[in-house]
């Protein structure tokens, strides 16, 4: 297939996402698929690498352990980190009746995932597509994927504010999401990038939950000495400044990126961890902003 | 573009790894001599970071009969952006891929560069509108070659990877691959300790299977973040920091490929 400007998509790639679109197309599900999750959380930041899938696989964990049934969906179709965070990159994804089943991560199904990783053929194979085929397939993925019935279901995306989060908005808005987290990095620079995001949030009505600030500290486990790498305090000053909840700093934790790296249970493994406190009292918050009165 | 003689893009597949700071170091060291004209292309319209980074925050762009004036840091040095286009630090580009092709085009063919040494372009993470754009715009010139950034982790490499792909497919050269935040050392007890683990051995593991050059790392020294914030050179300001020495020799290997490369055309 090829792709504006000459650069051909590949062949073996394109041969799947044509075969995974006409398919899709076959499918007339008279209910939709989205009908039984009961909130939708976007995770969201218009800066890149502050920890978007991270806290978003964390987030789902953390959900889990309070005994809710989570879904991610993983729109960052140039960069889809989340398969490897939770070991199940070799997957493969299967269709069923109402359309693609989402890929369970643990024996128990209380985490599925669906993410474009798990339609690639090999992991190194980049996905070189202009906006309106992304748009199709983020559409598609909204509407298509066989989920069940979820408590939650996650949507973390790529940084920015371009074609997959004006689509997903747009796909979206028919189910009522929650609203959206978005995450920052203290420093100044990454907030500036955030300021954009809480703009896009305004202009298209998403409701924003809160501001987490990740990175947000470094302590040193050979003398204990915290060291602000990234700057502190950013993310707290744009949540008061723009008048929205503070959810609050996650520290830097190797341990976290190491769980992360080898897809395993960061929550379960180290409760002990300077970032469990921060990550569970943030789940919690999401948990009481879905109470009777708030929903 | 014909008034240009060196290209260097600067890509990642992963967003937040250092392209921008790294841009804007690249920048400041070749424009640290003063024979050379240094242009400084930014192309991340919804994150542009690089106006603040140069501290150029709140200029604004001046239409001249030539075509658009780069922002100047010094006399060798300009600079352009999106970010010089709007208003207010809140304003979002919500715009879908036709719109910030069209933009990119402008910046290739309206600004008024000049003769010049070294363009740079900094670009968004990706493989994606921004990136298929400035291949085919920038294509029928020459581009002396990609510098990719990355981290240790393999979360990014894996994302790095697809965009060295993309290098292949799109007949890019490679300069080659730049691991940031490489190790960082307490400034109290002098340990190093690795944020970002190489759990999979690396850039310079993956730059050895890739059969891709490795040039260098550069370690964790919080001062970077703080100088970016600041809109000072790093380079300038913290001459001692091993970053610095490091930030140095990547950026003379980049002169020497260019460098190499031109006396090979000739």
């Amino acid at each position: 297939m090829r792709q504006n400007g000459g650069v051909p998509a590949t062949d073996s790639f394109g041969r799947i996402c044509l075969q995974f679109l006409l398919t899709l197309g076959l499918f007339s599900s008279e209910k939709s698929n989205l009908a039984g999750v009961r909130h939708i959380l976007l995770v969201l930041s218009g800066k890149g690498g502050v920890g978007k899938s991270t806290i978003s696989t964390e987030l789902a964990l953390a959900l889990r352990h309070a005994g809710k049934k989570v879904g991610i969906l993983d729109v960052d179709l140039c960069g889809p980190s989340i398969p490897r965070m939770l070991k199940v990159q070799d997957k493969d994804v299967h269709q069923c009746d109402s359309g693609w089943v989402p890929v369970f991560v643990d024996q128990d199904k209380s985490i599925s995932l669906m993410s474009i990783g798990f339609l690639l053929e090999k992991p190194d194979d980049a996905v070189v597509w202009r906006g309106p085929k992304k748009n199709a397939l983020i559409k598609q993925f909204i509407s298509d994927v066989a989920w069940g019935g979820l408590d939650f279901l996650i949507v973390d995306t790529p940084p920015g504010t371009s074609d997959e989060h004006i689509s997903t908005v747009e796909s979206l808005r028919p189910y009522q999401p929650l609203g959206a987290v978005l995450v920052t990095t203290p420093q100044a620079v990454s907030v500036g990038d955030v300021r954009r995001e809480l703009t896009f949030c305004k202009k298209t009505g998403l409701r924003v939950i809160g501001i987490i600030e990740n990175m947000s500290g470094f302590v040193c486990p050979h003398c204990s000495e915290c060291t602000n790498i990234f700057s502190k305090g950013g993310g707290e000053e744009l949540a008061k400044h723009a008048g929205v909840p503070f959810l609050g700093c996650v520290p830097l934790d190797p341990q976290l990126t190491q769980s992360l790296e080898e897809g395993r249970d960061f929550i379960q493994e180290f409760p002990k961890s300077s970032a469990f406190p921060a990550l569970a009292n943030i789940a919690q918050q999401i948990l009481d902003g879905t109470s009777p009165q708030s929903s | 573009m014909k008034g240009v003689k060196h290209k260097i893009l600067v890509l990642s597949g992963k967003g937040g790894v250092g392209k921008s700071t790294f841009s804007a170091q690249l920048a400041h060291g070749l424009a640290a001599d003063d024979t050379k004209q240094v242009a400084l292309l930014d192309i991340d319209i919804c994150g542009p970071s690089i106006p603040k980074m140069m501290g150029l925050e709140g200029e604004q762009v001046h239409q001249s009969g030539s075509g658009w004036s780069p922002v100047y840091v010094e006399e060798n040095l300009g600079v352009m952006s999106v970010g010089f286009l709007l208003s207010s630090p809140d304003d979002a580009v919500i715009w879908r891929g036709p719109k910030k092709n069209g933009l990119i085009k402008q910046f290739l063919r309206d600004v008024d560069w000049g003769e010049v040494d070294y363009l740079i372009v900094d670009t968004p993470p990706g493989t994606s509108d921004e990136h298929l754009s400035i291949m085919q715009y920038l294509g029928a010139t020459h581009i002396d070659g990609a510098v990719i950034i990355t981290t240790p982790q393999e979360v990014a490499l894996q994302d790095v990877r697809k965009e060295i792909n993309f290098c292949h497919k799109v007949k890019l050269p490679i300069i080659g691959v730049v691991e940031n935040m490489s190790g960082f050392i307490c400034p109290k007890c002098k340990n190093e300790s690795e944020i970002f683990p190489p759990t999979t051995g690396g850039a310079e593991t993956m730059c050895k299977n890739l059969n891709v050059s490795f040039l260098g790392k550069v370690p964790l020294d919080p001062q970077i973040g703080k100088s970016c914030d600041n809109g000072q050179s790093f380079l300038s300001e913290i001459p001692e920091s091993p970053a610095t020495s490091s930030y140095k020799n990547i950026i003379q290997r980049i002169q020497d490929y260019c460098g190499l490369h031109q006396s090979q055309e000739k």
